[in-house]
């Protein structure tokens, strides 16, 4: 049987967090988590330098160019791990387009 | 070492002008004099905060039924909560959302009792509630703000579950939340009005699946499994004292709902001690801590991290004892019983409910 869930969605092109996620930095556990309704997740590695960029005005290839910077990476390697992480909070209903 | 809290239920008040058979509050509900004040929930949110707290969930009875409501959602915002108000809509028109939005709110979670407003207003014993969630509904989405639609599901509305969640999409949800009825407080009293059967859980289980086949990234489907017919216990509240604590209207501390159910549990109250000294030392949240109380067939069980043993309330309800293994997981020697149980229960030609709190509030009409 198809499963249309198991389909990797496309990222939007200036993505930003849906209504009733957002991002928290937890003092406690020293860490930035995703707050959304009835989850909390930990952001783990860049994730955080990710998400904080997903503002609805910058496109997903201008979030990439500034992350090449910050990690001075190879930008087909960020462009290919930030893809990853975003159409999998598409597909959780957590990232949104503007 | 004890892990931080991630949730606080915070019990706002017990009055509510519905009377859903199912509710999760005690039959001894809480009266208003004895509620909490705003200034104090405030100094809560700010401990439950330090404590690790990230989500708090402003519930009841209805919160709007609290007239301050709007200082407990701006409080819950200054220390950096995330602020989810589970509500029944009685009491809450487009203005005073918006006032709720501007104060911070980060989520709604809205109840619904069924698809058609006469089963609907049935099931809450109060005329018209539909029709008025239906216009909440959307004054949220209108708002921006996201929405939940949460049924509790039993045998009056368990074959409406996909129209459930075909109405959630079209009025905008996020997120739904398909809640087979937990049989606690006003739920255990009624269990004979609302067990479903068997043929209908397992239709209602696979109903769920093809919905979420269906609505993949359109809807987050959430289901409450429905533990009678289970042959494994639900991991309640994520291990007893583990991930979350409920606050009542009068301020006692539970580890659940239902915690006190348990005859012998000592509660504490944050008008006598901080929430940190709580949650790490009240005799309450230690006596079911960890796996340190099991017995077996607990105690050596692989799964002993992943279910806990269950549900110590539901143990405690259908064994007398709360250390037992719950009766849900097929280990238990009371499994093939509780199966039987809710057959009969489910058979049972009874169609009225006790509606919840309509004896006490009665008796307050009495007493005017």
């Amino acid at each position: 049987m198809s499963d249309p869930g198991s389909a990797t969605p496309s990222v939007p092109e200036r993505p930003k967090l849906a209504p009733g996620v957002r991002l928290h930095f937890d003092a406690t556990r020293d860490a930035w988590m995703l707050l959304a309704p009835e989850r909390v997740i930990e952001m783990e590695g860049p994730a955080s330098e990710i998400l904080q960029r997903c503002d609805g005005s910058r496109t997903i290839e201008q979030i990439i160019d500034e992350l090449a910077v910050v990690y001075t990476a190879d930008r087909a390697e960020i462009a290919d791990d930030v893809t990853d992480m975003l159409a999998e909070l598409v597909a959780k209903r957590m990232l949104v387009g503007a | 070492m004890i892990p931080a809290p991630l949730g606080l239920l915070a019990e706002l008040t017990h009055r509510c002008p519905l009377g859903c058979p199912y509710c999760s509050n005690p039959l001894e509900l809480e009266g208003r004099v004895h509620e909490v004040d705003a200034a104090t929930w405030a100094r809560v949110f700010r401990e439950a905060a330090a404590l690790g707290v990230l989500q708090i969930h402003l519930s009841g009875g209805e919160p709007a039924s609290r007239r301050d409501l709007e200082e407990i959602v701006l409080a819950a915002r200054e220390a950096a909560l995330y602020t989810n108000l589970i509500t029944s809509a009685i009491g809450l028109g487009a203005e005073r959302l918006a006032r709720l939005q501007a104060a911070g709110l980060d989520h709604v979670q809205l109840s619904l009792q069924d698809v058609e407003a006469a089963s609907a207003d049935r099931i809450a014993g109060y005329s018209g509630a539909h029709e008025r969630k239906m216009a909440f509904a959307r004054s949220v989405t209108e708002l921006g703000l996201a929405l939940t639609i949460n049924a509790v599901i039993h045998r009056a509305n368990i074959d409406s579950v996909a129209a459930l969640v075909d109405l959630a999409v079209s009025l905008g949800a996020g997120r739904v939340e398909i809640a087979h009825a937990q049989y606690y407080g006003w739920a255990l009293h009624n269990r004979r009005a609302l067990m479903p059967t068997r043929e209908q859980v397992d239709r209602a289980v696979q109903d769920v699946e093809d919905l979420r086949a269906r609505y993949a990234q359109r809807i987050v489907i959430d289901m409450v499994i429905p533990d009678y017919y289970a042959r494994r216990p639900k991991p309640c509240m994520g291990g007893w004292g583990r991930r979350s604590l409920n606050v009542t209207p009068s301020g006692r501390v539970l580890p659940c709902h239902a915690a006190p159910t348990n005859p012998g549990l000592e509660f504490w109250s944050i008008h006598d001690h901080s929430l940190a000294e709580i949650w790490r030392e009240s005799p309450a949240f230690e006596a079911f801590r960890g796996t340190e109380w099991m017995r077996e067939p607990c105690r050596s069980c692989a799964m002993r991290e992943a279910d806990f043993g269950g549900c110590r309330c539901q143990a405690m309800a259908l064994t007398g004892d709360a250390a037992a293994t719950d009766p849900a997981c097929e280990l238990s020697p009371m499994h093939a019983l509780l199966g039987e149980l809710a057959e009969a229960d489910s058979t049972a030609n009874l169609a009225d409910y006790a509606y919840r709190g309509r004896s006490l509030r009665d008796r307050r009409e009495e007493e005017k």
